[in-house]
């Protein structure tokens, strides 16, 4: 049972990361309809950043403060300076450039900070934090601390004037020019929320993953899957898949050890965790196609 | 009086196709005025020329201002107000919210509640819906909302595009009513489309009749409507 627990708790702090990649995803693919491959290396080069700046002295949490804003404005300029001119290029080209961006931050970490692992610091207490034998100290902080930035979020956009343009210029772009909104900047606004909100989920995962330039590929598998399974235009579903399927993949793991320690006979364990958690979400996806809270859009030809 | 729009030598252009050849109009502020044609006579690409979702050439003054070539969300900051066909509101928001966002960029919070009450003053039933979804409103209500949001952006010049379609002709003669109450009360000029003439210009004071991208022929509603030959030629009643 108490294992049960460990592998529950887990896999919530890893689905709450995620949660964040795939809401990031989403919120760039309700307003431009584009998956953006890059979202990962994004969040990497932000979790080097707030490295960069601890190892410059900074404490953890002012390091992650300047290390989220500074994303922020990156990727307001990557909207603004590199996808503007291609707003009415077709898919394939901005696939490719998303393609690009992703080696390009994948490389330019390594060679600013070299392709060795390094090790990435817990703010969280190990003594006063956590629950023993249920979730440790860093588990628990990075499911509270995510949950902290998705409330946020859902504030912003719920409250806020501002939110509320920028959820009209994703729903119908040329309907808000009509009341003055400024659309193209809602787009570099919700780029840089993005990356913002990756470089929380990379600052969060850095501890677990150790920081290196590769620490975010499987993270942004996953992060699609969740997406997918939540139904990718709908952010709520996002954060709920990004739970589920953090949990599920523990779960796999779990029932297998279970299984072994039953029977003598490996079926599935650590290894397997990820095939098995896609093949799933596959499963899910075959039987509702539009994702578990997606609906179905009927597009006019 | 002294024109609020002025256009000239209109030209639009959808890629390569060119749909609007030399139009030619003005608007007298504080009037109503109507563009009557067929289908397919330009009379929505001319709305949407004036708000730059076109591609244009000519020229479209509003208020002495050159306004040709500017972004569509500035000119509508002019305080142009368009309501496009179709009417064009944000089905997955509030009827709160769809007001609300004509209203972002200004902080005075007093001032946009008092205007959202005087927008209620001239659609009541919006009022009763206000946390619904826009998209489970009625096509009259959706109509009504989209006339509403023109008005929270305090517009001196509204521009609508057939606001009877697929209504029912009470809703209709209702909506009509309002249209002419909101240009006295509000001293909002208008330029209205519709296929719907004899409703049209008995609303408006003056008419431009559009033929395939050109304007064939204006004068005011009277004369319009009495001509019997524009009538069987270009109106179809």
């Amino acid at each position: 049972m108490a294992q049960f627990l460990e592998q529950f708790a887990s896999g919530l702090a890893n689905g709450a990361i995620y949660a964040c990649v795939a809401l990031a995803l989403v919120m760039i693919y309700v307003s431009t309809d584009h998956l953006n491959f890059a979202q990962g290396e994004m969040a990497m080069f932000s979790t080097y950043i707030s490295w960069q700046l601890m190892n410059w002295g900074l404490s953890f949490w002012v390091a992650f403060a300047g290390a989220v804003v500074i994303s922020f404005v990156m990727g307001v300029l990557i909207e603004r300076v590199i996808l503007r001119p291609l707003h009415h290029a077709p898919i394939l080209s901005v696939v490719v450039v998303f393609i690009g961006l992703l080696a390009i931050f994948n490389s330019m970490a390594g060679a600013i900070w070299s392709y060795l692992i390094k090790e990435y610091p817990s703010p969280f207490p190990k003594s006063s934090f956590g629950i023993a034998g249920v979730i440790g100290p860093h588990q628990l902080g990075v499911v509270l601390v995510t949950l902290v930035v998705l409330g946020l979020l859902f504030g912003f956009f719920r409250f806020t004037p501002l939110g509320l343009a920028m959820r009209a210029a994703a729903q119908n772009p040329q309907m808000a020019r009509l009341v003055g909104v400024r659309v193209d900047w809602m787009l570099a606004l919700g780029w840089g929320l993005a990356a913002a909100v990756g470089a929380v989920a990379g600052i969060m995962v850095a501890h677990i993953v150790y920081l290196d330039p590769n620490m975010m590929g499987g993270i942004l598998l996953y992060a699609f899957a969740s997406a997918l399974i939540g139904g990718i235009g709908n952010p709520a579903g996002a954060v709920v898949g990004g739970f589920i399927v953090g949990v599920l993949e523990n779960m796999v793991a779990y029932t297998g050890n279970q299984i072994e320690k039953l029977t003598g006979v490996y079926i599935i364990g650590n290894g397997e965790k990820l095939t098995v958690a896609l093949i799933i979400v596959i499963f899910v996806l075959t039987l509702k196609p539009a994702g578990l809270f997606g609906r179905v859009v009927v597009r006019r030809v | 009086m002294a024109s609020l729009l002025e256009v000239k030598a209109l030209k639009a252009f959808y890629g390569t196709t060119q749909s609007l050849y030399e139009v030619n109009f003005e608007i007298p502020s504080g009037g109503i005025t109507t563009l009557l044609g067929a289908n397919g006579a330009g009379k929505t690409t001319t709305l949407r020329a004036i708000c730059n979702m076109v591609r244009t050439e000519g020229s479209i003054r509003f208020d002495g201002r050159d306004i040709a070539g500017m972004a569509t969300e500035e000119i509508v900051r002019l305080r142009i107000a368009h309501v496009p066909e179709g009417r064009g509101t944000f089905t997955s928001l509030t009827v709160d919210e769809n007001l609300r966002i004509a209203a972002y960029t200004r902080r005075d919070k007093a001032a946009v509640k008092a205007e959202l009450e005087r927008v209620f003053d001239y659609f009541p039933r919006l009022k009763e819906r206000i946390q619904q979804q826009a998209g489970t409103l009625s096509g009259g209500e959706q109509q009504m909302l989209a006339i509403a949001r023109a008005l929270m952006l305090k517009p001196r010049l509204m521009l609508l595009d057939e606001p009877s379609f697929g209504l029912a002709p009470l809703i209709v003669l209702e909506i009509f009513r309002i249209l002419k109450r909101i240009n006295e009360e509000e001293k909002v000029s208008i330029l209205l489309v519709e296929q719907n003439a004899a409703l049209a210009l008995d609303l408006a004071s003056h008419a431009y009749v559009l033929e395939t991208g050109k304007v064939v022929m204006s004068g005011p509603s009277s004369v319009v409507k009495n001509d019997e030959n524009i009538r069987k030629s270009y109106l179809g009643y």
